[in-house]
């Protein structure tokens, strides 16, 4: 038998993309087309109309860089948040993971990854310049470090903590219950909230 | 026929150093029985040991050294000798398989290794596989003392940080993490300087970052490594002394950038140079150990003999280390040493393992009359095996002393 001979140019085609997504074999990937196959046709539109939307329209807010419907996000534009204590984080996913806890009321900073010059990220490279600037204007009084507890990660909170060293701004981090090289976003919400609400200053990590 | 005036108990208390003494040996762990199958050039074995010293007489090639690298790899989940598994398997044979059944604090533990042709390594204790093979490291301590242990003296600096490092992380869990800490740092901050090579301005917002992380974590392994040199000296004396007959001056110095000012400032001056380089010419990973026999490079002068009692009393200051962390003593195998070592140095080596800091021993040799001659003195209870062309037999001999 010969798996990889399709009955159709559509189904194959269809097959093609599905099993480009991570983590998706080509077995899985018919499985799923067979399976969009047997729906409703105005369920697929919405699915499909789903997708596109998602990266047409999403943005990047202007304020930290998560994701965001408008130019500015929800947590950014939320009134009752704490807009002078940023939370520091790598990605998207840790954003999510924090609001998770329902621990935390400020404002975040996406920095799109940490300093690794092997996978070829300099300082440059993240979202910092627009970090700094922004304590340069007063409106920070606390900034929270939760980037992930590897070396990169140290590296980069230590280059940050220097150049916002210059401003009357309380640098703390998260205190880690998590072991070294876990990501944040593997923690457990109990643990994650936990180490939020008894975070320390950051040159006592140092 | 020799007879010492003293047991080496007492000649260490005379210097007024007990440094193992106080830790008098309750624990205990011995290798009670060996099953082998198509390791190396040994097609089949079963053999029962005793506490005490267990000799391997045979030829070159009959395979003496295979039956200690067996021992060794049920400690070490690897060879000795060997880093690739697979070419343990013997000659056209499809697996192997090691099993040893020890006593630890009274209990039985079962220790299986097996390897077939292409396929994962099985490691069990008492029938359950390990998740990961590092959780069975420190188990067995085991100590292996081998003619290319010369290696330590004669080779280059990463043997000796080698040596120490290795000590140091079985001792120490902290220190490993610290020293792949630096290591990662060492790589980004390499592949930093290679990404500047020919270009300008790449590196300059980002270089004093690792050049912090760099000297922080140097430091941390610094200032362990020189403790650890510090402690290792007098042992690595008092063992030197005691098989050369004392009358060599020996010492081991520890040298380290971090000795000669601000690292951190080291790093900087040296940029333009490790870019042209493309690796970091100033730091820990560049530290060696200055080992001198009466105030001359033991490595350039000193004599086969000399650099053998060299690494021997080196390895022999390893084993007290473990001993006092492991509160019990590690199994020693001494493959092959009396080769190149003086009658004097050779007898007075077994002396020194028939005392009681010293409980199972494996020797190999290929003079069987000379081995039987020195472990008769030692009051240890002792047994012979004839090794020969892979086969091993027990010798009929054994001989129990008390
Ligand atoms: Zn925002």
């Amino acid at each position: 038998m010969n798996s990889s001979r399709f009955p159709s140019r559509l189904l194959e085609n269809a097959v093609n993309e599905f099993s480009r997504l991570p983590g998706i074999g080509r077995k899985t990937a018919l499985r799923l087309a067979l399976f969009i196959l047997k729906q409703e046709k105005d369920d697929v539109q919405r699915f499909s109309e789903a997708v596109k939307a998602l990266r047409e329209e999403i943005q990047y807010c202007k304020v930290c860089h998560n994701l965001s419907d408008d130019e500015i996000c929800e947590i950014c534009a939320n009134p009752k948040r704490d807009h002078a204590q940023v939370c520091v984080v790598e990605s998207i996913r840790d954003v999510m993971a924090i609001e998770n806890t329902q621990q935390y009321k400020g404002i975040y900073h996406v920095l799109g990854g940490v300093i690794s010059p092997m996978d070829g990220i300099g300082p440059d490279d993240l979202s910092i310049n627009p970090l700094v600037e922004k304590a340069s204007t007063g409106a920070v009084s606390e900034v929270i470090f939760a980037l992930s507890a590897t070396m990169e990660g140290d590296t980069t909170n230590f280059y940050i903590y220097k150049k916002l060293a210059a401003f009357p701004i309380s640098v703390t981090t998260i205190a880690r219950g998590v072991s070294v090289g876990d990501e944040l976003e593997y923690a457990d919400e109990v643990t994650l909230g936990r180490s939020l609400v008894n975070r320390l200053p950051f040159e006592k990590t140092l | 026929m020799f007879i010492y005036a003293f047991k080496f108990e007492q000649l260490l208390s005379s210097s007024g150093k007990l440094l193992f003494l106080h830790k008098r040996i309750w624990h205990q762990m011995h290798l009670n029985h060996l099953n082998l199958l198509n390791f190396k050039n040994i097609r089949q074995a079963e053999l029962s040991f005793i506490e005490g010293i267990n000799c391997f007489v045979g030829d070159n090639g009959a395979g003496k050294t295979n039956l200690l690298d067996a021992i060794y790899y049920l400690s070490f989940c690897k060879s000795y000798f060997n880093s690739i598994d697979s070419q343990l398997i013997c000659h056209e044979e499809e697996f192997f398989v090691v099993q040893g059944r020890y006593e630890r604090d009274s209990q039985p533990e079962d220790i299986y290794a097996g390897l077939k042709r292409s396929q994962k390594k099985q490691f069990k204790r008492n029938k359950k596989e390990y998740p990961r093979l590092s959780e069975h490291i420190g188990l067995l301590p085991l100590v292996m003392i081998s003619p290319g242990d010369e290696r330590l003296i004669v080779d280059g600096s990463d043997q000796r940080r080698k040596f120490v490092d290795g000590v140091i992380s079985q001792i120490d869990k902290n220190y490993l993490e610290q020293l792949l800490r630096y290591n990662r740092i060492l790589n980004q901050r390499n592949t930093l300087l290679k990404s500047a090579r020919g270009k300008s301005g790449v590196i300059e917002s980002q270089i004093d970052i690792w050049n912090s992380q760099l000297a922080l974590t140097g430091q941390a392994i610094f200032d362990r490594r020189r403790m650890f040199v510090e402690q290792l000296e007098p042992v690595f004396q008092k063992y030197h002394n005691y098989i050369s007959g004392g009358n060599e001056v020996v010492k081991i110095n520890y040298h380290s950038h971090h000795q000669k000012g601000d690292i951190e400032l080291m790093l900087q001056h040296n940029l333009a140079k490790d870019i042209v380089l493309g690796y970091t010419t100033r730091g820990v990973h560049r530290d060696d150990l200055e080992l001198l026999l009466n105030s001359y490079a033991v490595k350039k002068d000193g004599s086969q003999g000399q650099k053998k009692t060299f690494f021997i009393a080196l390895k022999l200051a390893q084993f007290e280390f473990l001993n006092s962390h492991f509160g019990y003593p590690p199994v020693l195998l001494l493959d092959d040493l009396f080769d190149k070592l003086d009658e004097n140095r050779g007898n007075r080596l077994v002396e020194l393992v028939g005392s009681d800091l010293f409980r199972q021993i494996f020797i190999t040799d290929t003079q069987k009359q000379r081995l039987l001659d020195i472990v008769k003195h030692t009051g240890k209870n002792y047994a012979f095996f004839d090794v020969k062309e892979g086969e091993v037999v027990k010798d009929a001999q054994n001989v129990m002393n008390d």
